[in-house]
């Protein structure tokens, strides 16, 4: 599995989608290949797919440290890890100063089980949002 | 120090400055090395493992035939007694003291074969935990640079772009409205197809000459000349 390869089946995929979303996928180079896939009406919450030795992870950030309520922060994590467990497919993580919903898939998942992990982790990402909104200036 | 603290230490202690590694790429590869080692040491161990049963195997088959031969003596001494031979129960007795010592010393053999498969077995097992554990560490510190990395590939392409990540309630906003903008064109072009649907109906009726006719030239002028 490559990040080229993923990218080749979510765009090509079209009416052909198990999830009913259309996707746009660009790679980003650096120094480990990055996926920024946009799902198309969401795109202002790309999902970002990344490859290891023995895993893919893809990432939504949610927030920067800088928009949090800064008297009602520990309110909000104890929330978050509240959530974790219900949570389908998705658990909430801090990267940097930004906070995030990440899931991690075996290398060699199918292409179908990435295209539900990616969409999963999109509608997780807009809920969340959306419920925690108090917790954000 | 675990890796869990040292990537724990290396996160929260700023060690994120652009370049710094949780765990430097030396140590990485020396880690590496070490799994590898390890494996080297799991496959020899398991070789000599096999030839160890395989010894122990031929010693029990070698002491089960001494034994065998013992009591096949036996019974030839029984019957160089019963025939008062003692000249040659004693040649047989001597035969079996003698192979009394060899059954001893197999099964010395045996027994000390048998001990060393079970360290073996274990020293097998408990460096089979080691790499497992090994391996996870080794995991953790890639996914924790793979992820670091990651976040600077991603930066670096807003920061290149000249975009930026929207604040978290901006972005569901737009995300919105563009959810309800095409909900708004899905329900106006229901509207329209109802309202072709009604017209088609229209025009059905009129060539019948059912409902309300359009006016023709024809029947103004018709009208006009029956005043």
């Amino acid at each position: 599995m490559n990040i080229h390869k993923i990218a080749t089946h979510l765009n090509q995929l079209a009416d052909d989608t198990e999830t009913g979303f259309n996707f746009d996928c660009t790679p980003i180079n650096g120094d480990i290949d990055v996926l920024q896939v946009e799902i198309i009406g969401r795109e202002e919450i790309p999902i970002f797919l990344s490859l290891s030795d023995n895993q893919i992870l893809c990432i939504a950030y949610l927030w920067g440290e800088d928009e949090v309520i800064t008297d009602l922060r520990s309110n909000m994590m104890e929330a978050m890890l509240e959530m974790n467990v219900p949570m389908p497919l998705s658990s909430f993580a801090k990267v940097e100063d930004k906070y995030v919903v990440y899931g991690a898939l075996s290398v060699n998942s199918s292409l179908d089980d990435i295209e539900l992990e990616i969409v999963t982790l999109s509608d997780n990402s807009l809920e969340v949002i959306n419920e925690m909104d108090s917790y954000l200036n | 120090m675990s890796i869990f603290r040292k990537i724990i230490t290396a996160v929260r202690g700023g060690a994120r400055e652009a370049g710094e590694a949780v765990v430097d790429a030396n140590s990485t590869r020396i880690f590496e090395q070490e799994i590898r080692d390890s494996e080297k040491h799991i496959t020899i161990a398991k070789r000599d493992l096999t030839e160890v049963m395989a010894k122990q195997m031929q010693a029990a088959r070698e002491l089960g035939q001494l034994q065998a031969s013992i009591k096949e003596h036996e019974g030839y001494a029984m019957q160089a007694l019963n025939q008062n031979n003692e000249a040659l129960a004693i040649e047989v007795a001597e035969k079996i003291a003698e192979l009394e010592s060899s059954a001893a010393d197999q099964q010395q053999a045996n027994e000390s074969y048998l001990k060393s498969a079970d360290r073996l077995k274990e020293l097998i097992k408990k460096s089979e935990r080691q790499l497992t554990d090994y391996k996870r560490q080794l995991s953790m510190v890639k996914t924790t640079e793979s992820v670091q990395k990651a976040t600077s590939a991603i930066t670096d392409n807003f920061t290149a772009s000249n975009s930026k990540l929207l604040n978290a309630k901006d972005s569901l906003e737009r995300i919105k409205q563009k959810q309800a903008m095409f909900d708004d064109k899905l329900k106006a072009a229901e509207v329209l197809e109802s309202e072709n649907g009604d017209s088609s109906l229209q025009s059905k009726l009129q060539e019948a000459g059912i409902g309300a006719q359009q006016s023709s030239a024809q029947s103004i002028l018709d009208r006009l000349k029956s005043k």
